[in-house]
């Protein structure tokens, strides 16, 4: 970057889109938010699909059957909990306090651990209850929706993971700090999925 | 041990397939041979595989989509002989399930392994030259891009020669992409070279985007961006936004095939028509994800070799950003028939009929650009001219076929395929044929033959007349898409014609073959010492061609459309040889994306062949290859300001430098 592009980037009078080059941070996160919104048309897809296949249940168990709407309500209780934990970590590692980064971070794991473990026992029961996914074209739908949220929060532990150890390892460089800050996007927008989910799959159970 | 895997996959009985097996080992085992030979591997590794350079990875799209458009064009010509011998009780030479791979095939290949790697390529190339800045946002991303392209390439390749195809044409609808009518391994090498090669377009598309919305030289805000820079962005905002929904639609199908779930089958409620939806909701976005940049290339070159600047700049970038939001209301179209009724097929005739409105004023912009200048017959204009003829031919039987009851008639006729080659070679390809001739002098330093460009311009014009003129009329006279057999053999003169058009675009073919091996032989003859050889309007000329590693030493300051136009215009000084230059960082090259590749191809060989040890291998790999990336802290290397110096006065004396960054200027700018 040259004197005159850092020059640029503070003065007021200049319109953002004329100042030059953005600072990488700047840009990481942008990227960033764009892979997030394809990320959401994803799960837009897997949405209508559930939508329109969410009657066609051929003869099988229906939504209003299955789902136990009290195991589902603590399980995103869980998951909203581990956003507020993950925000006190953004906190943490803004402030590159590393103990208070492992100690957030620490918590907002074992929350996201807890939802997986209740999603998995919601699962596993419906399975052996003889309502697996290759059961209709209705239950196909539903593991799909509801497991690819589940994959995308087995993902985030693992990054999570992945990250505390860099932390470790790295300390906090700004390449570390801007993982955090995308792991964080990623983690609040996994939230703002399962509201989704949980207002069209349980609440919207008939 | 080895899954569905074994010696039975490979068809030793099928004389065609294993000839061609046996030519693309020898030409490979040539290449490999050749390379050790001359000691080029680790200049290729250096230079080239393990580039982040986003004009090597430019140049290495173009060299994959023109590799791969003679694979689709094998195809092609295949079919267009198939066609010409196969009527009334001649059977032809291709047995039908040899003859629906082959169109399934050629489909596939042609828009996701030809066409979009050539508009990738050519985005990725011009994009930062064009906006004045050193590379892409997320280099190292850009070379992963590429490499998880080539996978699918490969994956898609292999399938030719161990196992089969699918025979479910290039969209692989359900039912019979399903387990239950195509239990063999031809739709699953569709689907994993494809999700490959779509999560590498994907990753462009968030890249190249950022790149636009927040990596541009100083002062160049959007309203004075090249217009090509604008169809680029509305392109990779439709791949961010078109892409998912194909990744998750095939995932679904995947599920159904793989785990036995029931998205799209004809039991416990599946349901087909689903599938059609989701992939023409991509599908549709994706033929301007194609088209647009393609607009935006002959934009430039309308604009360069009419020594104008380009006609309705401002009403250009609102058809194009008109497009690319209407784009997402027409799919459709393309299932008329599906049954959804009248005002369901009203609103979305009526939609495609408007989205030719912005394209209709494009055309107007162009022909009034061409007006009143000194326009320069180059190979460039060549195909420009070429497509504005074309295409308007192609737009019109397409908003033809808008209107619902004219689509029952010709639904899946020869019209339509007809129609949409119309629209893709007159549009893509030429604007591909086009660009390449634009910038090879760029990226390489001297020109393209003139003279062999032109003829490889008139094969693939009058070609293209000839061989898909009669299709429209074979389509109005009720022959149908993909049949390996006609019993009409009044059909069969119009077919020769078409098969004789394939010929001469196979001849355009070899001769763009022709004209870059002519060229590199001449090149010290055709060697462009300015940067600037057409006298072109954008930033990327004012720079040595080719451009080195950093792009900009100073990056440009910008103060209106046109930029480099206007520094010339104002006699902007030489470059400067006095004063220091600082040291530059560039981002270091990297293996991972290439390394990822190939655990990418593991994994999906694998996946397709139900060979579970084998997968994990794939999986792992890959994943240690990203966590053993993102541990590097040492990303960029440094360029000492003497290299950079000894650069600047290298070419000193040849090019116009543009000035570095002046505050007032740009302040200055930004009130006008």
């Amino acid at each position: 970057m040259s004197a005159g592009e850092q020059a640029l980037a503070g003065i007021p009078g200049v319109p953002l889109a004329l100042r030059g080059p953005a600072p990488v941070r700047v840009v990481a996160g942008f990227g960033f938010w764009l892979f997030l919104l394809s990320d959401v048309i994803i799960f837009s897809a897997l949405f209508a699909t559930y939508s329109v296949l969410s009657g066609a249940t051929a003869d099988g168990p229906s939504a209003a059957e299955l789902f136990d709407k009290r195991h589902v309500f603590l399980e995103t209780m869980c998951l909203l909990a581990s956003s507020v934990t993950c925000g006190f970590g953004s906190l943490a590692i803004h402030r590159a306090d590393a103990a208070a980064t492992y100690f957030w971070m620490g918590i907002t794991f074992l929350l996201g651990a807890c939802f997986l473990t209740m999603e998995g026992r919601e699962f596993a029961s419906m399975v052996a209850a003889g309502a697996g996914p290759s059961h209709s074209a209705f239950l196909s739908a539903f593991f799909t929706l509801v497991g690819t949220h589940g994959l995308h929060v087995s993902l985030g532990l693992v990054w999570l993971l992945i990250m505390l150890l860099q932390l470790a390892t790295l300390g906090f460089q700004p390449m570390v700090a801007r993982r955090f800050f995308c792991f964080g996007l990623f983690w609040h927008a996994l939230d703002i999925v399962w509201i989704g989910v949980f207002t069209i799959v349980y609440l919207g159970a008939k | 041990m080895l899954g569905r895997l074994s010696w039975s996959a490979i068809p030793f009985d099928q004389p065609i397939i294993m000839g061609t097996c046996a030519v693309v080992g020898l030409v490979l085992l040539a290449i490999f041979i050749l390379v050790t030979l001359k000691g080029w591997w680790p200049y290729l590794w250096r230079e080239w595989i393990t580039s982040v350079d986003h004009k090597h990875i430019g140049v290495m799209y173009m060299i994959l989509g023109l590799v791969m458009l003679v694979r689709g064009f094998s195809d092609a010509i295949m079919m267009r002989t198939q066609q010409a011998l196969a009527a009334g009780h001649a059977a032809g030479y291709l047995p039908p399930e040899h003859f629906d791979q082959i169109f399934s095939a050629h489909g596939t290949i042609m828009i996701f392994f030809v066409a979009m790697p050539f508009v990738i390529g050519l985005m990725n190339f011009a994009l930062p030259l064009q906006l004045g800045v050193r590379d892409v946002a997320f280099p190292r991303l850009n070379s992963v891009s590429l490499w998880l392209t080539a996978a699918g390439v490969l994956l898609v390749n292999l399938s030719l020669f161990v196992g089969e195809f699918a025979r479910t044409g290039w969209l692989a609808y359900p039912p019979l992409s399903e387990l239950a009518y195509s239990p063999g391994v031809g739709v699953d090498y569709y689907l994993w070279s494809l999700q490959l090669s779509g999560l590498g377009t994907l990753l462009s598309g968030i890249n190249l985007t950022t790149t636009i919305l927040k990596l541009r030289a100083p002062g160049m805000g959007y309203k004075r961006m090249p217009v090509f820079c604008w169809t680029a962005l509305a392109s990779n905002l439709l791949i961010v936004a078109a892409f998912p929904v194909l990744t998750a639609t095939f995932a679904m199908l995947l599920l159904d095939r793989y785990c036995g779930f029931h998205f799209f089958t004809n039991d416990l409620g599946g349901n087909p028509m689903m599938y059609v939806n989701l992939i023409w909701i991509w599908g549709h976005p994706e033929v301007y994800i194609l088209i647009l940049p393609a607009f935006g290339v002959f934009s430039e070159v309308v604009a360069t070799f009419s020594g104008k600047p380009l006609f309705g700049y401002r009403s250009m970038v609102l058809a194009t950003m008109a497009i690319c939001v209407l784009s997402f209301f027409v799919w459709l179209h393309h299932f008329f028939t599906m049954g959804a009724g009248a005002d369901i097929n009203a609103f979305f005739g009526i939609a495609t009929m408007i989205i030719a409105v912005p394209t209709g004023v494009k055309v107007f912009n162009w022909l009034f650009t061409l007006y009143g200048g000194r326009v320069q017959f180059t190979v460039p204009i060549y195909w420009t001219l070429g497509f504005i003829v074309t295409f308007v031919i192609g737009g019109m039987t397409g908003v033809l076929m808008a209107i619902p009851p004219a689509d029952f008639v010709l639904h899946n006729s020869l019209f339509l395929i007809a129609h949409f080659h119309n629209v893709a070679i007159g549009g893509v390809v030429f604007g591909v044929m086009a660009g390449m001739n634009y910038w090879f002098p760029k990226a390489f330093g001297f020109k393209l033959n003139e003279r062999l460009g032109k003829a490889v311009f008139w094969c693939w014009f009058i070609g293209f007349y000839l061989a898909f003129m009669p299709l429209y009329a074979l389509g109005l006279m009720g022959a149908t898409r993909r049949m390996q057999h006609y019993p009409n053999t009044h059909w069969q003169p119009l077919m020769l014609v078409a098969l004789a058009g394939a010929v001469l675009i196979l001849f355009g073919i070899a001769l763009t073959v022709v004209q870059i091996a002519v060229s590199i032989r001449q090149r010290q003859a055709n060697r462009d010492r300015t940067g600037d050889p057409w006298n072109a309007r954008t930033l990327e000329w004012s720079i040595p061609s080719p451009p080195p590693a950093w792009n900009f030493t100073r990056l440009p300051n910008v103060e209106r459309t046109d930029a480099y136009w206007h520094m010339k215009e104002e006699g902007v000084s030489r470059r400067e040889l006095a004063g220091s230059f600082p040291d530059l960082h560039i981002p270091r090259n990297t293996p991972v994306g290439v390394f990822l590749a190939f655990f990418a191809v593991i994994l999906g060989f694998a996946l397709i062949w139900r060979i579970d040890w084998l997968a994990a291998i794939g999986l792992v790999g890959a994943v240690a290859v990203a966590l053993w990336e993102s541990w590097k802290t040492d990303l960029e290397v440094r360029v000492p300001s003497q290299e950079v110096a000894a650069f600047e006065r290298a070419h000193a004396p040849l090019v116009h430098d543009v000035p570095s960054v002046e505050l007032e200027t740009v302040v200055s700018g930004a009130g006008s």
